[in-house]
């Protein structure tokens, strides 16, 4: 191979013949005389510190031990920190309980974090004058101004690079997607600038901000609009991953999530923008990032899910209940960190595991869930874990194909049944 | 508005510099960008020693030839005013007042170096010097510069950011996207394309339908100018100009500075896309660090014996540099899990 050798100065002394076939990478080849050395001051000495130099740093804590005697000590590699999440706050006896919709409920985060932090902003795709293509933003415009409500142009990996840019700046941008499906073109914004700037900078620059939007699939629209990112996330160090199912854990969550000092991706969901749930009505109401909700309590078998998911599995509950089964159903509304405890107890209770996803089975959320489950809960378990989860096909349109590539709550009372030997 | 001026093509190789305004140096000025630019470059050709020494690993990108880009621009900002670029780094770090041990130590993977030894070469950042990284995807760090940028205009403050980013970034998608935000919402933002006439080995005119970069705004209204980036002057001058054009409220401007890389586009790069008479021939005669020297010693702002002196000063601070990143120990193995969530 040839190298371009540039360096300025005057040679001391030739270290690898020319022509030498088979050089190894790195291996220095000649030594270059400092200004006012003289060749002659290049002696073996030099030559071996040289050596010595290119086979790399002083080790951290050399064992002073021969090589031959030592035994042979291997950098042991250190184990991943372990974080403890809180628990849900308490709410108050008697605290007035309000039905809202998880549409309204998103609003009222974004808004009560706006009054309390003027860093805040939100940023999307018709946020502002179209008040939201979901209307996820209803009126945020009005109260906090084109400032804090910015309408952008369709225009996804560079606003999310800019948001990227302004967080690392200090400021702390809700980031809309009108739906996660278009947030590819902005994903290494998200991955390599978001979740990584604080690692690659030692610690000294992170990204306080959130990425919402709708995720998964809605109603007939067909494979581009369709597709479920919580595998995608859940993947990166770096991000933090929710995806609530009802409109309190939505409240609670985003409000979390937007005084949390890391990048989070939100998973919302269209066909949940509608429905109606109690949300506790309290001066500042915030649930904790990473920690999973027994939805349901049982004995029988643990089906795990979140987001739309628990449509299938709340359903499927009620079903197994008719049939003498009692399941018992956890949300996990935070898909990274996940709360692998919950999870684990759980199972040590029921011995019995099926997850529901709307995501493909490869590599998914199931898929991690049961991993974990090996590796915490093995000789707990009296059955395999069956996954529950979209075909592995692009979603199609036709409203019979469309039903059958989803999950569905009788696949899950199927999953559960078949676990459970019955 | 100002328009792009149109100068020579960038499809000339051999097109003189751009008769734009040079800025009036003063002594002190002259000999305060000679000592940086030497700084730079010295700073330079000892990572590329210590990289052929294994000291250094992976991937790391030289700034040699191009200096006076980024002495220039820095002379004309202000303090608070924010820098971003790509992976081609070292340069702008030190130009910023990052201090050359910690920018070694990381290129060595060491324990002090700025990210820790967790970024290298490519991801290095200080909040203390407004140096927002050391990106390593192409053209990203101009969205990211775009929002710098948007961060001063939400505080209201009198900032600007300057996003440097090379002629091979600027044919990057989101590069458009953030012009158009930045006119659109009226950025303190200055772009700064480094046309070093090659984008890793593809030469400007086998990758760009227009190479004269300074008109890539146009279309989006914004103003651009061809800048003789050899001549530190040039760029300070130039640089005033689109400062004083931001901090109006005017949006953003483009400069595109002429330069050129010396060496390859990274350590593995043999250049064998170029004759070595090219390189020669700008090398002897417009380099950035001899026209200064000779102006200076033209003018008589200092001796032969001076320059020597500062040559000398420059040498041991860049040796004790490279001491340092070799002794300094590897990060604790307790760093492998640190900084991941805050």
């Amino acid at each position: 191979m040839d190298v371009e050798a540039a360096d300025e100065g005057t040679l001391g002394k030739i270290l690898v013949p020319e022509g030498t076939a088979d050089v190894a990478v790195n291996t220095p080849i000649a030594v270059i005389l400092s200004e006012g050395e003289d060749k002659s001051a290049i002696k073996n000495a030099k030559l071996s510190e040289l050596q010595k130099a290119a086979e790399g740093p002083p080790p951290v804590a050399a064992p002073a031990v021969k090589a031959s005697e030592a035994p042979k000590q291997e950098v042991k590699t250190p184990a991943a920190p372990e974080t403890k999440v809180a628990a849900d706050p308490d709410i108050p006896e008697g605290t007035e309980m309000v039905t809202m919709t998880m549409r309204e409920a998103l609003r009222d985060a974004m808004a009560e974090e706006m009054r309390r932090d003027k860093d805040v902003f939100v940023m999307g795709e018709e946020v502002a004058e179209y008040q939201g293509a979901y209307k996820v933003t209803q009126g945020l415009l009005q109260e906090f101004g084109p400032k804090r409500v910015i309408d952008t142009p369709i225009t996804e990996h560079g606003f999310a690079g800019l948001g990227v840019g302004a967080a690392l700046a200090g400021l702390k941008p809700v980031v809309e997607f009108m739906t996660f499906n278009f947030a590819m073109q902005a994903i290494d914004q998200i991955i390599n600038s978001a979740a990584k700037t604080l690692y690659m900078s030692g610690g000294q620059m992170g990204c306080q901000m959130v990425f919402r939007g709708p995720n998964g699939a809605a109603a007939r629209v067909a494979a581009q609009h369709s597709q479920d990112y919580s595998s995608w996330y859940s993947h990166i160090p770096g991000l933090k991953v929710v995806s609530p199912s009802n409109a309190a854990d939505a409240k609670g969550l985003l409000k979390a999530a937007i005084r949390d000092p890391n990048p989070v991706i939100f998973l919302e969901n269209e066909i949940l923008y509608g429905h109606s749930s109690p949300v506790p009505k309290l001066e500042d109401f915030v649930l904790p990032i990473g920690k999973a909700r027994i939805a349901r309590e049982g004995k029988d078998v643990t089906i795990i899910s979140w987001s739309m998911g628990m449509s299938y599995a709340l359903k499927a509950a009620e079903e197994l209940a008719a049939q003498g089964i009692e399941a018992e159903v956890i949300d996990l509304r935070t898909l990274k960190p996940m709360d692998t405890e919950t999870i684990v107890a759980s199972v040590k209770k029921t011995g019995r595991a099926v997850t529901v996803e709307e995501g493909w089975a490869q590599s998914g959320v199931g898929a991690e869930i049961a991993a974990r489950l090996m590796e915490h809960a093995f000789d707990y378990l009296d059955a395999p874990v069956v996954r529950v989860s979209g075909k592995e096909v692009p979603m199609p349109y036709a409203a019979n194909l469309e039903k059958l590539a989803l999950p569905s709550s009788a696949e899950v009372v199927e999953a559960a049944k078949s676990v459970c030997y019955r | 508005m100002a328009v792009a001026k149109k100068t020579q093509g960038a499809d000339d190789k051999e097109a003189a510099a751009p008769n734009g305004p040079i800025a009036d140096f003063t002594k002190q000025q002259e000999l305060d960008a000679y000592r940086m630019m030497l700084t730079i470059r010295r700073f330079e050709e000892k990572a590329g020693q210590m990289y052929g020494m294994g000291l250094i690993g992976g991937f790391c990108h030289l700034y040699i030839g191009q200096e006076a880009v980024v002495v220039g621009m820095q002379m004309a900002m202000k303090e608070g005013d924010q820098v971003i670029t790509g992976y081609r780094d070292h340069g702008h770090m030190i130009a910023c007042g990052m201090d050359a041990k910690g920018v070694m130590a990381e290129l060595t993977g060491r324990a002090h170096g700025y990210s820790r030894g967790k970024g290298g070469s490519m991801h290095m950042f200080s909040k203390e010097k407004g140096f927002y990284g050391g990106h390593g995807i192409v053209g990203a760090q101009v969205s990211l510069g775009t929002g710098l940028a948007f961060a001063n205009t939400y505080r209201g403050n009198d900032n600007l950011s300057v996003t440097y980013f090379g002629d091979g970034a600027a044919n990057q998608g989101q590069v458009y996207e953030s012009f158009n935000m930045a006119e659109l919402w009226k950025l303190p933002a200055i772009y700064v394309i480094e046309n070093n006439r090659y984008a890793m080995g593809t030469s400007v005119n086998r990758a760009s339908a227009q190479a004269d970069f300074s008109k890539r705004g146009l279309s989006f209204n914004i103003p651009g100018v061809q800048v003789d980036g050899m001549d530190v002057r040039a760029v300070k001058a130039a640089g005033e100009t689109a400062a004083e054009w931001c901090r109006a409220g005017k949006g953003p401007y483009i400069l595109e500075m002429l330069t050129y890389r010396y060496r390859g586009h990274s350590m593995s790069d043999p250049a064998k896309y170029r004759t070595r008479e090219e390189v020669e021939k700008v090398r002897t005669t417009h380099d950035p660090i001899d026209m200064a020297r000779a102006r200076i010693l033209e003018k008589k702002f200092a001796t032969e014996d001076d320059l020597k002196k500062i040559d000398g000063q420059v040498r041991d601070v860049i040796n004790e540099a490279a001491e340092f990143a070799t002794h300094d120990p590897e990060p604790d193995v307790a760093e492998l899990y640190t900084d991941i969530y805050r």
